[in-house]
């Protein structure tokens, strides 16, 4: 008798729990798949552009988890995901030798910018350099906010300094904040507190609080941003969908997937460069 | 309304509460037969209530024991038929969050017979028809003691304990409820009431019972009881002297 | 300011995506309040009635747990329902049934807690009563249950507070996914991590109207139904 009622019991929560949000969902259970990706795809609008151009090509809709490049590793490590599409080559590459990965394709690029406040008070605006640059916001101390999170931004940040000659992990004091957030997050950080950010250019040029904040490094070849993309290894994890999510990594490197990132603009200003080509990349 | 007397008389053999090292009820010996009302006495802490809430079977003895007549009747299992037909009002007793209709048609359920029309008929033996709609909790205090009789009564109840129902009421309130406890006693009911109205008990009581300090000092038919008293503390409490 | 006209604009004209998004939340929130109330309220009422050893600590734990974190919660359901996880071959990770999940596992605790706390008041009130009119355990709790329904109702209404408002939860397990488990709540996440204030503003405002907008009707209920049974 008690055990008949907590059987009821068990199911009816059950069943409340399965039942409750069908309604709200209308496109689960067609062919969709999950893409793990970095903030900077995300905050960009480079997506909400995109997917639907993919998804009239493909038939295949793509739900997109937002999150630092370290972080959206991981969620494929963890077989969450079917597809990651993310800007750190050498994360990637460890994340292939693992074999949680299948293959790198190269998509696409933009470039890191240094941002800071309009009044400069490091002096750097318009260097060529981004080394020098670095050098003399740690020499003045200057306030500097890092993502701190293991994003592509993150790691790039990370490499700038190493090739400035600054170990950061040594040299960092008190004007360096480590924050541990998104893109989005450390631009409003630096404007609220006058001080300067490493962003990629298409959250930069996305983002709408702008305020005091200004472009003030950019064009150095070092600061270029690499994207790839990788079929999570389904011999891992069995229940990645890799005939959609091939398909999908396919769209984006064809030439007619190459050509929408390209079209991509805000303002009129290009956000993404294509390079599917570039074997290297 | 039936007037079973099966289950009567009640008996109280040495009965003995003790709780958290006090004595309630010390050594109780009492028989309650079919009649008119019996009343309880005694000042407050005497052991009246706990005497009706050991009838009802909610504070266990310590010692002795009960019989309905003649057998021991726990109360605590599940065959009505080895239950005492009782039922009580608390003193203050609680009204649930219904109308007072519902309160009744609570105290019916598992009575097949047309429930609607009990519940009129009960209504109406209380003096509350026309007000079975109303939230019992917006009742007065009168009113909502007769709604906790009604609701006993639902029980069809052979014995019913009424724990000072008319401590806190207004002399037109307190008679409205005597009068409901003279009706019910005619019906064949047996009535234990505790009271601290010398006036009721003599009102109402065929016999009176004196509780004191948890023992009883004095139990006799009611004329017998105000007249000739036979013990110190039924002297001086009927003589309104403070009985400690 | 601007930006509430723009949100204020987008509701008005009808923004099919914002209604999703408001539509995802009360269904997601709504959910987890209704399963969170069959898992809480008949825990709460047999905590209210049952006595034995440990009972003192599951009450202290339960309260403690009101004030359990949101991304905790997250963290806990999302490695649960990970591929890698024990309960991963449902799939349920980035669904709204996994933010379902997480939002009871949120509410729960506040409803269960209320829950207790009311029955077990109602219940000093209505021992004797019941018991002297002999009834049954099982119909014991369904008349402190019933009797308590409007007290009720605002444990319910606190809980249904908690998870319209938490976004730590449903970000993790849903993972903010655009069209298929963005909520207000995460979506004003994203919208203040692209800068965009006003618009995170707006919703703000939207999911605070909304939140209003249901406490008032409740409240209405309850002042109704008190009138009406006492």
């Amino acid at each position: 008798m008690l055990n008949r009622r907590t059987f009821f019991a068990a199911a009816a929560i059950g069943a409340c729990i399965a039942s409750a949000p069908t309604f709200a969902q209308d496109n689960s259970k067609d062919k969709s798949i999950v893409v793990a990706s970095t903030t900077s795809t995300q905050d960009s609008g480079l997506f909400e552009y995109l997917l639907p151009l993919a998804k009239a090509k493909t038939g295949i809709t793509v739900k997109v988890i937002s999150q630092g490049t370290g972080q959206a590793l991981d969620t494929g490590r963890r077989g969450d995901a079917d597809v990651v599409f993310v800007h750190a080559k050498s994360a990637e590459e460890k994340f292939l030798a693992e074999g949680q990965g299948v293959k790198r394709f190269p998509v696409m690029y933009n470039d890191f910018v240094l941002i800071g406040p309009k009044s400069d008070p490091a002096g750097i605006k318009g260097m060529k350099d981004v080394g020098k640059a670095l050098t003399i916001i740690k020499d003045k101390k200057a306030d500097f906010i890092s993502r701190g999170d293991k994003s592509g931004t993150h790691v790039a940040e990370l490499a700038l300094w190493k090739a400035s000659g600054i170990d950061i992990e040594k040299d960092k004091g008190p004007w360096y904040k480590s924050i541990g957030q998104g893109m989005g997050a450390a631009l409003n950080t630096a404007g609220a507190s006058n001080a300067y950010v490493l962003s990629d250019r298409g959250t930069w040029i996305h983002y709408k609080n702008k305020d005091q904040l200004a472009i003030l490094v950019e064009g150095d070849k070092r600061m270029f941003n690499q994207y790839g993309i990788m079929l999570v290894n389904p011999a891992k994890h069995p229940n990645v969908k890799k005939d959609l999510g091939q398909t999908f990594i396919d769209y984006l490197i064809s030439p007619e997937g190459q050509k929408a990132i390209a079209n991509y603009k805000i303002n009129g200003e290009q956000l993404f460069y294509p390079n599917a080509n570039d074997a290297g990349a | 309304m039936r007037a079973p007397v099966t289950d009567l008389p009640l008996v109280f053999e040495q009965a003995n509460v003790i709780a958290g090292g006090v004595t309630i009820l010390d050594h109780v010996s009492l028989t309650l037969s079919a009649g008119p009302p019996t009343v309880l006495i005694g000042p407050n802490g005497a052991g009246k209530t706990t005497l009706l809430r050991v009838a009802m079977g909610l504070t266990p003895l310590s010692s002795g024991r009960i019989t309905w007549n003649g057998q021991e009747r726990s109360g605590s299992g599940s065959d009505s038929a080895s239950k005492a037909r009782r039922a009580i009002v608390f003193q203050r007793p609680a009204m649930l969050r219904r109308s007072a209709a519902a309160n009744i048609d609570y105290a019916l359920a598992g009575v097949s017979a047309p429930r609607a029309q009990r519940i009129d008929e009960l209504l109406a033996l209380v003096g509350l028809s026309g007000l079975g709609s109303r939230p019992a909790r917006r009742l007065s205090g009168g009113e909502q003691q007769r709604l906790a009789l009604a609701r006993a009564l639902a029980r069809d109840p052979a014995i019913l304990f009424l724990d000072e129902p008319t401590a806190s009421l207004d002399p037109a309130a307190t008679k409205a409820i005597e009068d409901i406890v003279r009706a019910v006693a005619a019906r064949g009911v047996k009535v234990v009431m505790s009271t601290h109205d010398l006036g009721q008990a003599k009102r109402l009581a065929g016999d009176v019972v004196l509780l004191h300090r948890g023992r009883l000092a004095e139990h006799g038919p009611t004329p017998a009881f105000f007249d000739t008293p036979r013990s110190d503390e039924a002297r001086q409490f009927i003589a309104g002297e403070l009985l400690v | 300011m601007a930006g509430e006209t723009s949100a204020f604009q987008l509701v008005l004209a009808g923004d099919p995506g914002l209604y999703a998004i408001v539509w995802l939340s009360l269904v997601v929130s709504l959910s987890a309040v209704a399963c969170a109330a069959l898992i809480g309220v008949p825990f709460g009422a047999w905590l209210a009635l049952t006595r034995f050893p440990g009972r003192e600590g599951i009450i202290v734990v339960l309260n403690a747990l009101m004030g359990l974190p949101p991304v905790v919660a997250g963290l806990a359901i999302y490695l649960l329902l990970s591929r890698s996880g024990p309960l991963g071959s449902f799939g349920l990770l980035f669904t709204p049934q996994a933010m379902v999940i997480a939002q009871t596992l949120l509410v729960t605790p506040i409803i269960a807690a209320l829950a207790r706390q009311t029955v077990e008041d109602l219940w000093a009130e209505y021992r004797d009563e019941l018991a002297a009119l002999d009834v049954r355990p099982f119909r014991r709790v369904a008349t402190l249950v019933w009797d308590a329904r409007f007290s009720l109702v605002t444990a319910l209404l606190a809980g249904f507070g908690r998870a319209a408002a938490e976004v730590g939860a449903i970000i993790i397990v849903g993972g903010n996914i655009d069209g298929f488990t963005r909520t207000m709540t995460t979506a004003i996440a994203l919208e203040t991590s692209k800068g965009d204030l006003p618009l995170a503003i707006g919703l703000g405002m939207v999911l605070m109207a909304i939140v209003i907008a249901i406490n008032a009707l409740a409240w209405g209920a309850r002042r109704a139904g008190e009138h009406y049974a006492g």
